[in-house]
C-alpha cells in the first residue's frame, strides 16, 4: 500500500478535516442544575455536544438524562416548578439569556419525543406546520418542496408519498416516529434532541430509526437519550453516563463501552444495576 | 439449612385447597348484579310512568276543536252607521262575535226569535272569534257584505266535551256544558262542521285568559332569545376563562381557590342566581323587568360554571404529547392552544355547552324572580320587551284551574321535553362523532 492515488490522498485529507470539524463544540452545558420545586434533579452537569456527532445520554431511570435533554431547548420552561441554574450555550450563545427568544431557540434545537406524537392532522400538515409558523415558505410550491425533502430525509417519503392527505395518526408506530423526525427536520434545526425515540417501537422499526439517525448525523447534531446500551453503542460517537442527577462519565462511545473509567458506568453497562 | 422431615413434606403436598369462600364470592357477585338490575328497573319504571302520564294528558293539547261556519260579514252588524271610511276604529270595535253567533244560529236552524234557545248558545263558541274575524276584516275590508267559511274556535268547555273529557254522567247543573249544547255539538259533529284540527295556536298564541286562545308563542320566542344570549355570552366567556385557567394561569393557591369557587357556583341553587339578577341587573343597573335580555344574563351566570368545568375537562383531556409536539416545534403557547389544543377539545366543549344550554332552557326559578312570570299577550319584538319562557309558561298554566289549561300545560311539557331531548341527543351524537381516543 505504498502507492497512493491522488484520489485516495484527497480522501484521506478530507477525513482528517472532518475529524477536526467533529471537535467543534455545538452546545455546552456548564454547571447545569435543575430544580423541580425544592427537589434538585440535576447537579452541576458539564457536558459538551459536538457538531455532527451523536451524543448518547445513558443511565438508569430517574438519573436526570431526560431532564438535561429538555434543558437544551428549554422545554423545562413549560413546567411551572422547574428552575434551571448554570449555563447552556448554543454556538457560544447563552440560551437562557434574556435576549434569546425561546421560539427561535426551539426552531434551532428540535425535539423528537419518546412516544410518537404526530398531530391528529394529515401527514402533509404534520410536516408543514413547523415551517408555516416560522414563515419558512412563502408559496405553496416552496412548502411542498420542504415537506417532500423533510420526508425524504426522514426516510419515510416512499411509504407516504401517495397518501399525504391521510391522517398521520393512521401510520404504524415506526412510521409515526419517522414522521415526527421529518416534522422536526422541516424547520431546519441545527441540533435534534431525541428522548428515547425507539422505546415505543418494535425491533424492526427501531433498526430503521437507528439507521436514520446515523444518516442524519451528516447534517445535524444529535443528542439522544436511550435506555438501550446496544443502541447507544450502535448509533453514538460519544456517550454520557448519568446517575442520580450527576454526570458520572463522558467520553467516546468506543472507550465508554470497553474501558470506562468509573465503576458505576462499568456496572451499569454490564447490567449490574439499572 | 435444616432438613425437612419426610412426613411434613408429604403433608404439605397433600394440603387441601384453602377454603376462600368461592361460593360465597360468586353469590355476592350475583346478588350485586340483581341489585343493579332492580335499581335500573325502578328508575326506568318511574321514567315510564312520568312520560306516560304527561303524554296521555298532553297529547290532546295538539288538537283543537273548531266549528266551520259560513260567516256572513254583515255590514249592519260590523258598521251599522257606515262610518268606517272616516273612523277606522269602527272596524276594530265592531261586534264580531255577533257574526259568528248569527252564523251558528242559522247553521243549527234555530229561529232568530227563540231568545231562550239563543241564550243557551252562550259559551259555545270561543270569545277568540272576535279577534279571528276582526283580523280577517282588518286584512281585507272588502269581505264586508260577503259570506265565507271560517273555522271558528270552539270554547274550551266544548273543546273538552268534544274530546270526551267531560263526564256526561254528572248531573247537568254541576257540569259546564249543558245537555242542549251537547246535542248541538253532536249535530254539528254529524254534519262534519265541528271537527278537531292540529292546534297551531298552541305554538303561536300569547297569553290569554281563555285556554283555547292561549299558546306558547311568547314563551318560545322568549326562550329562544335567552338561549341566544346565553350562547353568545356564556360560550366565549366560559371558553376564554377555561383556557386561561387551564393553560396560562400559574397553579397556585389563588387559582385553586378560583377552581373551588367555580365548582361551588355550579352547585348554587338557581333561585340564588335569580336574586342576584334582580339585585344587580334590575335594581342596580336599572334594566327592564320581565325582559328576555335580563333572563339571558341570569341564565348566563348560571350556565358559566357548567361550561367552564366541561371546557377545562375537555382541554385537560388533550394529551400532553400534543402540547410538547407543538412547543417543541417552536410554536408559542398561544399558537399551541388555538391551533392544536382548542380544535381537539372542541367536541367536548360543544357537548358541555349544549348540556349547559339544556339546563338553562329548563330553568324556572330565577326567571320568576326577575319578573318573567307575566301575562304577556304580544310577541316580544326585541329581547328587551316583556316575555316569558317555556318552563315559566308551564308553571303559569299549572296554576290555572280549568281542565283545558291542564291539557295545555301537559302539551307544553311535551314540547319542552322534546326540545331538551333534541339538545341532549345532539350532544351525544357530537360526542360520538368527534370523540378521539388517545
Amino acid at each position: 500500500m505504498n502507492i497512493m492515488t491522488e484520489q485516495s490522498l484527497e480522501n484521506a485529507v478530507g477525513d482528517k478535516m472532518n475529524a477536526k470539524s467533529n471537535e467543534v463544540i455545538k452546545m455546552r452545558g456548564d454547571k447545569v442544575g435543575v430544580f423541580y420545586g425544592e427537589k434538585q434533579a440535576l447537579f452541576d452537569v458539564n457536558l459538551d455536544v459536538r457538531l455532527n456527532q451523536v451524543t448518547a445520554l445513558i443511565g438508569p431511570s430517574g438519573c436526570g438524562k431526560s431532564t438535561f435533554l429538555r434543558c437544551l431547548n428549554r422545554m423545562n420552561d413549560t413546567i411551572d416548578s422547574a428552575r434551571v441554574t448554570g449555563k447552556i450555550t448554543l454556538d457560544e450563545e447563552d440560551i437562557y439569556d434574556k435576549n434569546i427568544d425561546v421560539v427561535e431557540l426551539r426552531a434551532r434545537v428540535g425535539m423528537v419525543f419518546q412516544k410518537p406524537n404526530p398531530f391528529p392532522k394529515s401527514i402533509y400538515e404534520n410536516v408543514a406546520y413547523g415551517p408555516r409558523i416560522h414563515g419558512l415558505a412563502k408559496r405553496k410550491a416552496d412548502m411542498d418542496q420542504i415537506v417532500e425533502s423533510s420526508l425524504k430525509k426522514a426516510a419515510i417519503w416512499n411509504e407516504v408519498k401517495d397518501r399525504l392527505q391521510e391522517p398521520g395518526t393512521g401510520l404504524s408506530g415506526g412510521q409515526q416516529q419517522r414522521l415526527c423526525i421529518a416534522r422536526a427536520i422541516a424547520v431546519s434545526p441545527e441540533v435534534i434532541l431525541m428522548d428515547e425515540p425507539c422505546s415505543a417501537l418494535d425491533p424492526i422499526a427501531t433498526a430503521r430509526v437507528e439507521e436514520l439517525i446515523d444518516e442524519l448525523r451528516q447534517n445535524y447534531t444529535i443528542v439522544i437519550v436511550t435506555h438501550s446500551m446496544q443502541q447507544a453503542a450502535r448509533v453514538s460517537q460519544r456517550t454520557a453516563m448519568f446517575h442520580l442527577g450527576y454526570l458520572v462519565e463522558e467520553g467516546a462511545t468506543d472507550k465508554m463501552f470497553t474501558t470506562p473509567d468509573d465503576k458505576r458506568t462499568q456496572d451499569y453497562i454490564t447490567g449490574r444495576f439499572g | 439449612m435444616t432438613d425437612i422431615p419426610m412426613d411434613t413434606m408429604v403433608r404439605v403436598a397433600a394440603h387441601p385447597r384453602r377454603d376462600i369462600g368461592l361460593k360465597a364470592r360468586y353469590a355476592a357477585e350475583r346478588r350485586f348484579r340483581i341489585y343493579g338490575v332492580v335499581a335500573i328497573s325502578v328508575g326506568l319504571a318511574f321514567l315510564a310512568i312520568m312520560l306516560v302520564t304527561i303524554v296521555s294528558k298532553g297529547y290532546t293539547a295538539f288538537w283543537q276543536t273548531t266549528v266551520s261556519l259560513p260567516i256572513t260579514f254583515d255590514e249592519k252588524v260590523i258598521d251599522p252607521a257606515n262610518k268606517r271610511g272616516t273612523d277606522p276604529s269602527v272596524l276594530i270595535k265592531a261586534n264580531y262575535p255577533k257574526l259568528a253567533e248569527n252564523a251558528l244560529i242559522a247553521k243549527l236552524g234555530i229561529s232568530p226569535d227563540n231568545k231562550p234557545m239563543i241564550q243557551k248558545l252562550k259559551g259555545f263558541l270561543s270569545e277568540g272569534a272576535r279577534v279571528q274575524l276582526r283580523d280577517i276584516v282588518a286584512a281585507n275590508p272588502s269581505v264586508i257584505g260577503t259570506t265565507r267559511d271560517v273555522n271558528i274556535l270552539a270554547a274550551a268547555n266544548l273543546d273538552s266535551a268534544f274530546k270526551g273529557q267531560i263526564d256526561l254522567g254528572v248531573e247537568e247543573a254541576r257540569r259546564k256544558v249543558s245537555d242542549q249544547q251537547i246535542a248541538w255539538m253532536n249535530k254539528l259533529k254529524a254534519d262534519g262542521a265541528m271537527a278537531e284540527h292540529f292546534n297551531t295556536g298552541l305554538f303561536t298564541y300569547g297569553a290569554s285568559s281563555r285556554p283555547e286562545t292561549s299558546g306558547m308563542g311568547v314563551a318560545i320566542i322568549g326562550s329562544f332569545y335567552m338561549m341566544v344570549i346565553v350562547l353568545l355570552l356564556a360560550l366565549p366567556i366560559g371558553v376564554a376563562a377555561s383556557i386561561y385557567l387551564e393553560e396560562f394561569a400559574k397553579k397556585n393557591r389563588f387559582t385553586d381557590l378560583i377552581e373551588v369557587n367555580i365548582n361551588n357556583l355550579a352547585a348554587v341553587p338557581s333561585i340564588v342566581f335569580g336574586l342576584l339578577g334582580l339585585a344587580v341587573f334590575i335594581n342596580f343597573l336599572g334594566m327592564p323587568r320581565s325582559a328576555a335580555f335580563v333572563g339571558g344574563l341570569v341564565l348566563t351566570l348560571m350556565t358559566l360554571p357548567t361550561i367552564i368545568i366541561a371546557t377545562r375537562a375537555a382541554l385537560a383531556a388533550v394529551p400532553p404529547s400534543i402540547r410538547s409536539a407543538a412547543l417543541g416545534l417552536g410554536a408559542s403557547k398561544m399558537q399551541m392552544v388555538f391551533q392544536h389544543i382548542l380544535p381537539l377539545a372542541a367536541p367536548g366543549i360543544l357537548t358541555g355547552t349544549i348540556i349547559g344550554l339544556a339546563r338553562a332552557l329548563g330553568e324556572t326559578a330565577p326567571l320568576l324572580l326577575i319578573g318573567m312570570v307575566a301575562f304577556v299577550a304580544d310577541y316580544p319584538k326585541t329581547p328587551f320587551d316583556p316575555a316569558t319562557a317555556l318552563p315559566v309558561q308551564i308553571y303559569m298554566w299549572a296554576n290555572e284551574a280549568e281542565r283545558a289549561f291542564v291539557e295545555r300545560m301537559s302539551g307544553a311539557i311535551i314540547i319542552l321535553l322534546v326540545f331538551l331531548m333534541a339538545m341532549n341527543i345532539t350532544a351525544i351524537v357530537l360526542r360520538r362523532r368527534f370523540e378521539r381516543r388517545w
